[in-house]
């Protein structure tokens, strides 16, 4: 290895021959840096953990617009929005198809555990507007009482999921009604519920007789091919006399809805936080190993800095302890921080896990902070006089 | 300065401290250092032999007088241009200063590879030599905590005179070591003196190796009050 740095940087590898030298304190500082990681990457983990959980529901459908109330900052979040919104949009000439939606949460009483449904009402007699590997079986939905369960629902026996077909419903009380579950699809457990469920707009308004059929919580849309949805969008909103709507590309509103989670919402803040926490306990970690190395060596500084060597030089040896901190503390912390996300994600159901993003993020995220340690450290070595030597 | 004059220092003056602290260290230097040669510095303690030691090895900015060393003059001088002349020095420490974590052998290198553009396999070759002149050529590979305090100071020996240096400022190398070793440092520096050229500035307290010495100045409170040997200043 030190012939291998010799070779790369040109010069006796310094600062890998300094923090070898002591195993020990190495290993303790490799720990450290690999703690750091971890936190780092179980936060992160929780970030897009709560990303991947709040776009999920939009993958279930197909617009290119949607109409929402203005406080309707999340899919399931928010007032209303009158029927008669719908009509109007659809005079506009791009516009060939509107539905609304409906959403509410159905807890399923299990006896000792409760399975808590993200829950779609929606037109069965139009699957133009659900993404396929939903729509199979959509037509099921015009009989009464009958739903498309998240066959990864937390709390959802696998077995029990898995026997559910049009010939073999799965039939439960909710609501006080008798559901029959028809057909699965792919969801899976987010942060507001333990799984979704799919049902015709007539069986959401039984199982809410409060709501009405003329005000849906959002109102979808799709265009003809080719029609530009910003253009559209500017012109619904000139044509819909509501300006209080919230009147946005259903990308859009998807987004939206990530920045509202990870901004607004105490989940979102508390993650963001925790991985701030993970960079700065990092950054300290490094910036202590560093500075106790610098501080034990500053006679030997002093020394080479008698024999004429720079300050380019002494940066040098500390960034390159600095990189060989983040890089050999970085192969454990990726590994533990792997290890405990798929743990996570097996317990909770969440969609939690490594991925090559997150890896490189902060791979290059530990080199730069462990950069930066090093360069606030190398603020010491101005104590290195060489006239003290003598 | 004449061609084989190393060092030319004439009217300097010192002070260390500021405002009513500040105290004067050096008065009125005047000093030769001729090419090859062998000088030593005594004097008790606090005379300002190490101040002096200092201000030629461009460890201290000249305040006052001037400084030549190998045609540059000292006074004024940029940190980056002391940084570059330090380069064609050799400096013997009394604690021999080797980096712990290196072996003999690599903190002889730190002594090559200071100069930019080095080889390794060259600074590899002239470490080997080095410690071979030290007679240390079976200890490359050991870590300085594996030497004895005269094999280290040995190492440090080497580690001044692997670059060829065109001076070599010692402060008090043979303290730590028996009169053998002692005597073998100091004969050491004068052959490189007769062989390469090099010039000695050693300050010492040891009377064993006065009788080598060229030359021997002596100073107290900061003025060389006694000059014994072959060369005038």
């Amino acid at each position: 290895m030190t012939r291998l740095l010799q070779r790369l940087m040109g010069r006796l590898p310094i600062g890998w021959l300094q923090l070898t030298h002591k195993r020990g304190r190495f290993a303790a500082a490799l720990a450290g840096v690999a703690f750091a990681n971890v936190l780092v990457f179980v936060q992160l983990g929780l970030m897009n953990s709560l990303a991947a959980a709040t776009l999920k529901p939009y993958e279930f459908f197909q617009a290119d617009i949607m109409i929402s109330a203005s406080d309707a900052n999340a899919l399931a979040e928010g007032g209303n929005v009158a029927r008669q919104w719908l009509l109007q949009a659809l005079a506009d000439p791009d516009v060939v198809e509107g539905m609304g939606l409906f959403v509410g949460n159905v807890p399923w009483d299990r006896g000792g555990n409760s399975i808590s449904f993200t829950t779609f009402g929606i037109d069965p007699s139009q699957p133009g507007f659900v993404a396929q590997g939903v729509s199979d079986g959509l037509h099921l939905l015009e009989v009464q009482d009958a739903v498309i369960l998240d066959r990864l629902a937390r709390g959802l026996p696998v077995e029990e999921a898995a026997g559910i077909r049009p010939q073999t419903p799965l039939r439960f009380e909710a609501q006080d009604r008798t559901l029959s579950a028809m057909g699965t699809f792919v969801g899976g457990g987010g942060f507001g519920g333990d799984g979704f469920m799919l049902t015709s707009d007539q069986t959401f308004l039984s199982l809410f007789p409060s709501r009405s059929s003329a005000a849906p919580d959002h109102i979808l849309l799709r265009l003809r091919p080719g029609a530009e949805v910003a253009a559209t969008v500017t012109r619904l909103r000139a044509l819909i006399s509501d300006q209080s709507l919230r009147i946005r590309s259903y990308e859009d509103a998807a987004l939206e809805d990530l920045t509202y989670q990870q901004t607004q919402r105490p989940t979102g803040v508390i993650f963001g936080f925790g991985v701030l926490i993970g960079v700065l306990v990092g950054l300290v970690i490094v910036y202590q190993v560093l500075s106790a190395d610098v501080a034990d060596h500053l006679r030997e500084y002093a020394t080479f800095k008698a024999m004429g060597y720079g300050p380019r030089f002494f940066l040098g040896i500390v960034l390159e302890e600095a990189l060989v901190l983040g890089l050999f503390g970085f192969v454990p912390g990726v590994l533990i921080g792997a290890g405990i996300l798929a743990l996570m994600g097996a317990v909770t159901t969440l969609p939690l896990g490594m991925t090559p993003d997150m890896a490189v993020t902060v791979f290059v995220g530990t080199v730069v902070f462990s950069a930066l340690s090093g360069v606030i450290a190398t603020r010491r070595l101005a104590a290195a006089d060489p006239a003290d030597l003598f | 300065m004449t061609e084989d004059s190393i060092v030319e220092v004439r009217g300097l003056n010192h002070w260390f401290g500021t405002g009513d602290a500040r105290k004067q260290a050096m008065f009125d230097i005047d000093l030769t250092l001729e090419r090859g040669s062998f000088t030593v510095l005594m004097g008790p303690s606090g005379s300002g032999k190490t101040t002096l030691l200092t201000l030629v090895g461009c460890l201290r900015a000249v305040q006052e007088g001037s400084v030549r060393l190998l045609g540059h003059e000292l006074h004024g001088a940029g940190a980056a241009e002391l940084t570059s002349l330090r380069q064609r020095l050799g400096f013997i420490f009394q604690a021999h200063n080797l980096h712990e974590s290196l072996t003999a052998s690599q903190n002889v290198i730190m002594g090559v590879q200071v100069r930019p553009g080095v080889p390794d396999a060259l600074a590899e070759a002239a470490a080997a030599r080095a410690l071979d002149l030290v007679g240390l050529s079976d200890r490359m590979d050991y870590l300085p905590a594996n030497l004895s305090g005269g094999q280290k100071q040995r190492v440090a020996v080497a580690r001044a005179l692997v670059g060829n240096p065109a001076l070599v400022l010692a402060d008090e190398p043979t303290a730590a070591l028996d009169k053998d070793s002692a005597a073998e440092v100091v004969d050491l520096l004068k052959r490189m003196g007769a062989t390469r050229g090099t010039t000695t500035l050693l300050v010492t307290h040891d009377n064993r190796i006065l009788d080598r010495a060229d030359r021997i100045l002596t100073l107290e409170d900061g003025r060389i009050v006694k000059r014994e040997g072959a060369q005038g200043r």
